[in-house]
């Protein structure tokens, strides 16, 4: 794309800005309270998966006798489910936004 | 003095009334005090709020069927038609979070969501009763809740974990959400609040900052009910009907 097109970009994106409403540019910004929410909504996401998975293990590491392995794989599992649990929020904040727009 | 005005001095618990039941503690706190107080006000908002029953609502009659509207919907779109039976519940869940979360803003008075214990309490209702609705519902079918449909069999020891923890780590993301928002917001409202009495006349501007932020947690305190009151739909929707999506 060459740098001639820019001013007829700006001005596109300026009229859908227009027509779609100021709405969804200051709403999804990550200061907005909204904004603030989702953050917060995927990263205890992640960390209560993380904490829970090396809470876990290092209960089954107790009952089991086997210090310290199952609680490092058990802190591998609760990253992976934090992840997991991170993308289907962030999935279904998506469909949200998707139904309301 | 230091002790006396730490911004965490919000959060303790004072005994009111000393109770004792053999060697269980089972005093009346600020907190249960409060407790009472949310149930109180949310019943009279709730009840002489839907007195006139007017065919077009008054405002007080506006904001008692925005929030049932709200929960209804809310019910609606992520649970399903057979959601209906649980509104009850999570409109009690929600409406109360509301108004634990806006009474707390009031200076002086206590917010129980700010304590981990009390939103781990709501949490775990919502675990344990999500629970128990899919094992009655699906039988042991429910457990296939944890093996994702479309895996093939040789991934499934290593995913059905992942899937256990994810499910285990519900309850802890739903509790600590809620009370780290409230600790959070008025830890750093009473942070500010020291500052304005430390910069004497210069503390004018952490007082506009302050209004700007208890702006922010009336937004927060209404968002965050609203979030645990979606989350419990999502959970209750998992239960109900297995891999919906």
């Amino acid at each position: 794309m060459s740098d001639d097109n820019r001013p007829a970009l700006e001005e596109l994106g300026r009229r859908i800005r227009k027509v779609g409403g100021a709405k969804n540019g200051s709403e999804l910004s990550s200061r907005s309270p909204r904004g603030i929410t989702r953050t917060f909504r995927l990263t205890t996401e992640m960390v209560a998966a993380l904490g829970v998975g090396g809470v876990g293990g290092w209960l089954l590491d107790g009952w089991f006798g086997t210090e310290p392995w199952l609680l490092l794989v058990f802190l591998f599992l609760g990253a992976a489910a934090g992840i997991l649990g991170a993308y289907r929020a962030a999935t279904q904040l998506m469909k949200e936004d998707m139904k309301s727009n | 003095m230091a002790e006396k005005h730490s911004p965490l001095d919000q959060f303790g618990i004072n005994r009111l009334v000393e109770m004792h039941i053999g060697a269980v503690d089972v005093s009346f706190t600020n907190s249960a005090a409060m407790m009472v107080a949310v149930v109180v006000v949310a019943t009279l908002f709730l009840t002489i709020s839907m007195r006139g029953r007017a065919m077009v609502p008054g405002r007080w009659q506006s904001m008692a069927e925005l929030c049932y509207g709200l929960v209804a919907s809310t019910v609606r779109d992520n649970v399903g038609p057979d959601g209906r039976r649980y509104f009850p519940f999570i409109f009690t869940l929600f409406i109360f979070i509301l108004f634990s979360n806006a009474l707390g803003l009031i200076p002086y008075s206590f917010t129980i969501t700010s304590h981990i214990i009390v939103t781990f309490a709501f949490a775990a209702v919502v675990f344990i009763g999500t629970t128990v609705i899919g094992f009655w519902r699906h039988k042991l079918k429910f457990l296939s809740l944890f093996v994702p449909p479309g895996v093939p069999i040789a991934l499934a020891p290593l995913l059905v974990p992942i899937e256990i923890i994810s499910y285990l780590s519900r309850p802890v993301s739903l509790s600590v959400r809620l009370a780290a928002n409230m600790m959070a917001g008025h830890t750093m409202i009473k942070v500010f609040a020291g500052f304005v009495v430390l910069l004497g006349l210069a503390g004018v501007a952490p007082l506009v900052f302050i209004v700007a932020i208890y702006a922010l947690e009336v937004i927060i305190a209404f968002l965050q009910a609203y979030v645990f009151a979606v989350l419990t739909c999502l959970y209750l929707a998992d239960a109900l009907h297995l891999h919906h999506e």
